[in-house]
C-alpha cells in the first residue's frame, strides 16, 4: 500500500511536448510510472515519447482512463490547466512550476472546494511512491520502497529525508512534496491524514519551513488524529525576519511564522523535532525502535 | 516588489481614491516648483524610500514656506535614510515625495494581505490609525475588523457599509468608505498585490475620508502580466548583490556572518545555514542556484558570494536532483580561474553525478575541501572559517 500513487495509477502529462514535461515524462516512463499519455493544445492526433496526445484535458481522460495529471506548463498558463484538469473530473493534479501568481491560487483553492479533486503543488517536486510510481522531478535512485511516510514544503530537503531513510534501510511508503508557496494546493494536514489511514506507512516525517501557520495547524491535527510516531524538522531557524528564503512561502511576516514557534508547537503534539537535518534518519531510529 | 508611495498614490488615485495632490522631485528646486504648482502655505515633504518608520528618522516634514521645502529636499536627496525597518546604512534616497497638506480630525486604519490560512484576501480595519497595526492586533485585537473577499465575487458595497459603521463613520463618510473599499479591492486584484497599507486613513476637519499614506506590495510571481508595475521597480533600494543575483535566477539574501553558503533548493539553503549555525559558525548569505542551475550561473553564484568582503571560507551543499552536480563543479572552476579564490571551499555533493563532480573539482588542482557528510562539511567550513564564533 501506500498514498496517493501506486503501480496501477493511469497518469496523464499537461505540458507533454515542452522541453521540461519530456525530460520528465522520459524518467517517469523509465522509471516504470503507468503514463498514458499527454496534452498539448494543437498537438492532439501526434505521438511523443511513443504516446498518444491530446488536445484537451478531457479528450485525454476519455481515451486513456486517467486519473492523474502532471502539470509542467509555464506559470502563466497554470491556472487554466489546473482548472481544466479539475474540470474534466480528475481524482489528483499535480502541478511542479515555480512562480504561479497566488491571486491564482485563492481561484483555484475556491474551485477545490467544491469538487473532489485533490491538487499537489504548485512549486513542488511531485510525489512518488517507491518501486511504482514516480510523479514530478525528484531523482528516483535515491529511494527504496519501505515504511515511512515523508512530506514536506521543500524539494531538496525531501531528498536529504529520502536518502537518510534509505541508507538506514527504513525505506519510504510514499514521499509527498506540497510546495514552498505561500497557497498550496493541499496542506500538511491533508497528507498526514492520509499516511495515517495507510497501513504501509508505520512512520512519518515532516518537513517544514519558515512562514505561515501550516506546521502549527499540522501540530494540532496530529496531537488529535495521528498515532503513528512522527519526527519534524523546520528550516530557517537562522532566517531574519522580512526576508524572503528563496521560496514565496519563506518569510517571516509580522514576527509569526518562526521556526522557534512551529518546533515549539510540535512539541507539544509529541512530535520529535530534530533542530539539525542531518539528524533525521536517527531521530527516527529512536522514536521507531528500527535498527 | 514594492513600490514608493508616491508609485502606490498614483495607482490609488488611478483608481478613484482619495489622495492629496503630490509630486515626486529629485532636486531641491523642482520641490519648490512642486510646492507653488500645489498652492498654499503648507506642504509635507516625505523622502522616498522602501521602508517604514521614516516619520521617527526625520524623513517626513511640515514645510511652513517654499524655503523649508528647499532646505529639506537639499538635506535629503544622495543621502541615505536609517530608520528602524533598515540595516545601519539605511535607504539611499532619489527621490522626495512633496504633497499639499491635510487637517486631520481621525486616524484609521485600513490594510488588506492574502491570508494564508483562510485561503483569502482578507481586509483589516481599525480605529486605531497610525500606530503599529501588529501591535493592536496582538493587545487589542477586537479592535480589528476583518473582511473576507471572495476570489470569484469580489468586494461587495454592503461590506464596505459594514466597517464604515464599525468604524464609527457618520453620513457621508459611509458612501465615501464603502466606495474607495471596493476600489481598494479591486486595485489588489487586477494589480496582484500581496499587500496594501493604509496607514493612517483619515478623516479630514472636513469630514471627508482620505488616504494620508499608501503602501502597495506587488506578487512577484505576477509580474510577466503586470508589466506597467514592473516598470516602477526601484533597484536602487536592494542590496546590489541582491539585484545582480536576480538577472541570473539566484535567490540571494545578503547576512551578516562570514561563511558563504551556495545550495541548490531554497529548503535545503535554509537547512544549510541552520546546520553552520549549529555548528557555531555564521552565514553570510542565503543563496539557491535553484532546479535549472547551469555552469554560468553557477559562476555567478559563485562571484556573489566572494564580492561580499566579510566572507572568510564558502560552503557549497548541493543535493543533485535535476541539476548534475557535474554541472555545478565546472562552473564552481570556471569562476574560480576567472576571479580567483583566496578563501577555503568546502564541497559537499550529493545525488546526480556527485562522484563525477567531486571528481573534476579534485582534477582542476584547487584548493577546495570534499566533504563527506552534511556535517561534516558545516564543521568543516567553520574551521576554515576561524572557528566558532
Amino acid at each position: 500500500m501506500s498514498i496517493l500513487v501506486n503501480k496501477r495509477t493511469k497518469v496523464i502529462c499537461q505540458g507533454f511536448t515542452g522541453a521540461q514535461g519530456t525530460l520528465h515524462s522520459e524518467q517517469a516512463i523509465a522509471y516504470g510510472t503507468k503514463l498514458v499519455g499527454g496534452v498539448t493544445p494543437g498537438k492532439g492526433g501526434t505521438k511523443h515519447l511513443g504516446l498518444p496526445v491530446f488536445d484537451t484535458v478531457r479528450t485525454a481522460v476519455e481515451a486513456t482512463e486517467a486519473t492523474v495529471s502532471v502539470i509542467y506548463v509555464p506559470a502563466p498558463a497554470c491556472k487554466d490547466s489546473i482548472l481544466e484538469a479539475i474540470d474534466a473530473g480528475l481524482k489528483l493534479v499535480i502541478c511542479i512550476t515555480e512562480g504561479v501568481p497566488t491571486l491564482d491560487m485563492l481561484a483555484i483553492k475556491a474551485r477545490l472546494a467544491i469538487g473532489n479533486t485533490r491538487l499537489i503543488g504548485p512549486n513542488c517536486p511531485g510525489v512518488i511512491t517507491p518501486g511504482e510510481c514516480k510523479i514530478g522531478i525528484m531523482p528516483g535512485d535515491i529511494h527504496l520502497p519501505g515504511r515511512v511516510g515523508i512530506v514536506s514544503r521543500s524539494g531538496t530537503l525531501t531528498y536529504e529525508a529520502v536518502k537518510q531513510t534509505t541508507d538506514r534501510g527504513f525505506g519510504q511508503s510514499t514521499c509527498v512534496g506540497i510546495g514552498g508557496d505561500p497557497i498550496p494546493g493541499s496542506h500538511f494536514i491533508d497528507i498526514l491524514a492520509l499516511f495515517e489511514k495507510d497501513p504501509a506507512t508505520e512512520a512519518i516525517v515532516m518537513v517544514g519551513e519558515i512562514g505561515g501557520t501550516a506546521e502549527e495547524e499540522a501540530a494540532a491535527f496530529i496531537k488529535e488524529h495521528v498515532t503513528k510516531p512522527v519526527v519534524s524538522y523546520i528550516a530557517g531557524v537562522t532566517a531574519p525576519p522580512g526576508k524572503r528564503m528563496g521560496h514565496a512561502g519563506a518569510i517571516i511576516a509580522g514576527g509569526k511564522g518562526t521556526a522557534d514557534e512551529k518546533f515549539a508547537a510540535l512539541r507539544k503534539a509529541g512530535v520529535k523535532t530534530v533542530k539539525s537535518l542531518a539528524d533525521i534518519g536517527s531521530a527516527l531510529a529512536k522514536v521507531t525502535g528500527w535498527k | 516588489m514594492n513600490l514608493h508611495e508616491y508609485q502606490a498614490k498614483q495607482l490609488f488615485a488611478e483608481y478613484g481614491l482619495p489622495v492629496s495632490t503630490g509630486y515626486a522631485v529629485d532636486t531641491p528646486q523642482a520641490a519648490v516648483d512642486a510646492a507653488k504648482t500645489i498652492g498654499g502655505n503648507r506642504w509635507v515633504v516625505k523622502v522616498q524610500v522602501h521602508a517604514g518608520g521614516r516619520g521617527k528618522a526625520g524623513g517626513v516634514k511640515l514645510a511652513d514656506s517654499t524655503t523649508e521645502v528647499f532646505a529639506f529636499a537639499k538635506k535629503w536627496l544622495g543621502q541615505r535614510l536609517v530608520t528602524i525597518q533598515t540595516d545601519e546604512h539605511g535607504q539611499p534616497i532619489n527621490k522626495i515625495y512633496v504633497e499639499s497638506c491635510t487637517d486631520i480630525d481621525r486616524e484609521l486604519y485600513l490594510g488588506a494581505v492574502i491570508d494564508r490560512a483562510s485561503r483569502r484576501i482578507v481586509f483589516m480595519s481599525s480605529t486605531e490609525g497610525g500606530v503599529e497595526i501588529e501591535k493592536v492586533a496582538e493587545e487589542t485585537p477586537e479592535k480589528i475588523i476583518r473582511t473576507t473577499i471572495d476570489p470569484y465575487v469580489g468586494a461587495q458595497p454592503f461590506q464596505g457599509r459594514e466597517i464604515a459603521f464599525g468604524l464609527g463613520l457618520k453620513g457621508e463618510q459611509i458612501r465615501q468608505f464603502s466606495t474607495l473599499f471596493v476600489n481598494l479591492a479591486r486595485l489588489f486584484q487586477e494589480c496582484d498585490c500581496s499587500l496594501v497599507e493604509i496607514n493612517p486613513l483619515v478623516i479630514t476637519t472636513a469630514g471627508n475620508v482620505h488616504c494620508l499614506d499608501a503602501k502597495v506590495n506587488i506578487d512577484g510571481n505576477a509580474l510577466f502580466r503586470q508589466k506597467r508595475l514592473a516598470a516602477m521597480h526601484d533597484t536602487s533600494q536592494e542590496d546590489e548583490r541582491e539585484t545582480l543575483a536576480a538577472k541570473f535566477n539566484l535567490n540571494y539574501v545578503a547576512l551578516d556572518g562570514n561563511i558563504g553558503c551556495m545550495v541548490n533548493g531554497a529548503g535545503l539553503a535554509m537547512g544549510t545555514m541552520d546546520l553552520v549555525k549549529l555548528q557555531g559558525g555564521k552565514p553570510a548569505n542565503f543563496l539557491d542556484v535553484g532546479g535549472g542551475a547551469s555552469k554560468e550561473s553557477v559562476g555567478e553564484a559563485f562571484k556573489i558570494i566572494l564580492s561580499d568582503q566579510n566572507v572568510r571560507a564558502v560552503l557549497i551543499n548541493i543535493f543533485g536532483g535535476i541539476v548534475s552536480c557535474a554541472t555545478i563543479a565546472d562552473g564552481i572552476i570556471g569562476a574560480v580561474k576567472e576571479v580567483g579564490v583566496k578563501v577555503p571551499v568546502v564541497v559537499r555533493f550529493e545525488g546526480n553525478n556527485a562522484a563525477k563532480g567531486s571528481e573534476r573539482l579534485k582534477e582542476s588542482g584547487l584548493n577546495i575541501v570534499a566533504a563527506k557528510s552534511l556535517i561534516d562539511a558545516a564543521k568543516k567550513v567553520v574551521n576554515a572559517a576561524g572557528g566558532k564564533k
